[in-house]
């Protein structure tokens, strides 16, 4: 439907100015990421890279044993494809030593403690580099909550957390991303053999239809009902958003005073630059 | 008479009064070396769009340095432009003024504050009250900012007051990727042309471009003739310098060809709106 199409010609122009323009004003001229193998993060490398070129984006592969070899391959083709800086820093040591002590820790425990332990490498590389961190998740998965709070979902600048995976798709093949990325299942990676749409239980092109008429066209459940969604389906992504938005959010403060932060203590972050 | 104005299609500093003035300098400058009558500014040039809690501390008084140096530099030549003006009762609002001669010949307060979707403005700003079109060497010329213009009656009113030149201050957020071209670019070029056709006016778009908190102001200023077709349009999502030849015989025979706004009827629609009012006010 239109409202899924991308103009990606126009898309690219406004993410690229993004980037540039808000990593630019505060000082710094240079960006790091972490680069999964998968496709978020390899079409946040090829804006970076053309934003601020690719001598200023410095990709870091973070595999844990279990990951898929594919994985860091392709990495290494994106990073190659866009001339980026790039480097690897297993998290195997890390995470292994900490689940030694709890060793009876279940998948997502696993799996958000590896997407927490990126992030400190990332952070820690931010400092390093002089280089602000780039967020890497979409819309989709940012609106289901498909992410580790103060994991993958932290970062300084999201240039794409406004646009869904199926534009995500149609972006990067218009910004030249391989096609081998491009055209395999989205994977977490945590374990051998997942994949997105099996853990979610429905395909990213189903929930972005609904996402897209639900969250950007306000259509109530009984129109996207009478629209032809199942209703489960939309009641179980409504209840999805609904008990995910914690993650979206800051912390919750306790207000006492006159003047809280974000509360009635309001200002833009791109205050004074 | 003919004139030539200039469209300053900048990037201000958020919160940053005197960066922003030292731009807006620079513009004048270089406005009056190519020999430009006038000069439009988007709005809040002064002091960028997402002030928040930063009104009071950009807001200025109009006799303060700033204003009173963009005064002085209007006997070189007309300046149109935007920002947060403090008044003596302490009220905020979102103002633009035009000067010309060393003199303030008009001062617009927004009227229509959106606080919708990405906007916020009336919880920060007090709402202007008036619509008035003032003269000026070029003519007899109406101020809008932003969101007043998607309210017909302020152009109307202006245009009623014998207003032949719109001018309006913008600093539009980009938004809707999924056509030919940006959503609330397509949006505007609609809204400012049909305008013009509407009211036989000419309007100066000015809309700033750069980026506050990830929301990207698109630019696209824009000249349109009173025809409804646009004469010159500046770029997309950079920075312009946009100039614009304003033809008065265009107009002339626009409203020749056209003659509604001569046709308009101001008492049927003033005894209608009454009657509107006094309806709503049973």
């Amino acid at each position: 439907m239109a409202g899924l199409h991308a103009n990606t010609d126009l898309l690219r122009k406004l993410l690229v100015g993004f980037v540039k323009d808000e990593v630019r004003k505060v000082g710094v001229s240079k960006i790091v990421l972490g680069l999964s193998g998968g496709i978020d993060s390899a079409l946040v490398a090829f804006i970076a890279a053309e934003a601020l070129g690719p001598e200023n984006v410095h990709a870091i592969c973070m595999p844990y044993k279990t990951s898929n070899p594919e994985s860091e391959t392709h990495a290494r083709l994106v990073a190659t494809a866009c001339g980026i800086n790039y480097s690897i820093v297993p998290i195997t040591a890390m995470v292994d030593a900490y689940f030694d002590m709890f060793t009876d820790a279940e998948n997502m425990r696993r799996g958000n403690k590896m997407a927490r332990e990126r992030m400190t490498i990332l952070f820690d590389h931010s400092a390093l580099l002089r280089a602000l961190v780039l967020g890497t998740s979409n819309k989709t998965e940012l609106l289901l909550g498909y992410g580790t709070l103060y994991g993958d979902m932290a970062s300084a600048l999201n240039p794409i957390g406004d646009i869904y995976k199926s534009q995500v798709w149609q972006l990067s093949a218009a910004m030249g991303v391989p096609a081998a990325v491009i055209e395999k299942q989205p994977s977490a990676d945590l374990w051998a053999g997942q994949t997105d749409e099996e853990e979610l239980g429905f395909t990213y092109r189903q929930v972005d239809e609904l996402l897209y008429r639900m969250v950007d066209q306000r259509l109530t459940k009984a129109e996207l009902i009478a629209d032809g969604f199942d209703s489960d389906f939309v009641e179980t992504i409504y209840a999805k958003i609904q008990n995910s938005h914690f993650k979206r959010r800051l912390p919750v403060i306790a207000k006492v005073s006159n003047r809280t932060i974000d509360r009635d203590f309001r200002y833009a972050r791109d205050w004074g630059k | 008479m003919d004139f030539t104005a200039v469209l300053a299609q900048i990037k201000p500093k958020l919160g940053c009064i005197a960066d922003n003035l030292a731009i807006v300098e620079g513009q004048i400058a270089k406005a009056q070396e190519t020999g430009a009558d006038l000069i439009v500014f988007p709005e809040l040039a002064l002091s960028g769009y997402f002030l928040k809690d930063l009104v009071p501390e950009v807001a200025l008084r109009i006799d303060s340095p700033e204003i009173q140096r963009l005064i002085e530099l209007s006997r070189g030549i007309s300046i149109a432009i935007g920002f947060v003006e403090e008044a003596d009762d302490y009220h905020f609002f979102n103002s633009a003024l035009y000067l010309e001669d060393g003199a303030i010949r008009h001062l617009h307060r927004k009227v229509y504050l959106p606080t919708y979707g990405l906007f916020d403005e009336q919880r920060y700003l007090a709402r202007g009250a008036s619509f008035r079109a003032f003269d000026t060497k070029f003519g007899r010329f109406g101020m809008l900012i932003c969101e007043d213009m998607w309210h017909l009656s302020a152009s109307y009113i202006l245009a009623m007051d014998g207003a032949t030149t719109l001018i309006c201050l913008s600093s539009s957020p980009a938004r809707g990727i999924d056509g030919e071209s940006l959503g609330s670019a397509a949006a505007w070029q609609k809204l400012t042309s049909t305008t013009a056709l509407f009211l036989n006016c000419r309007v100066l778009y000015s809309n700033r471009v750069g980026f506050e908190d990830g929301v990207n102001f698109w630019g696209g200023s824009e000249y349109i003739a009173p025809s409804g077709e646009s004469i010159v349009r500046g770029a997309l999502l950079e920075e312009d310098f946009v100039t614009a030849r304003v033809d008065e015989g265009a107009l002339r025979r626009e409203r020749i060809f056209s003659p509604m706004m001569r046709d308009e009827n101001l008492f049927v629609t003033l005894q209608e709106l009454q009657r509107i009012s006094h309806q709503r006010g049973r």
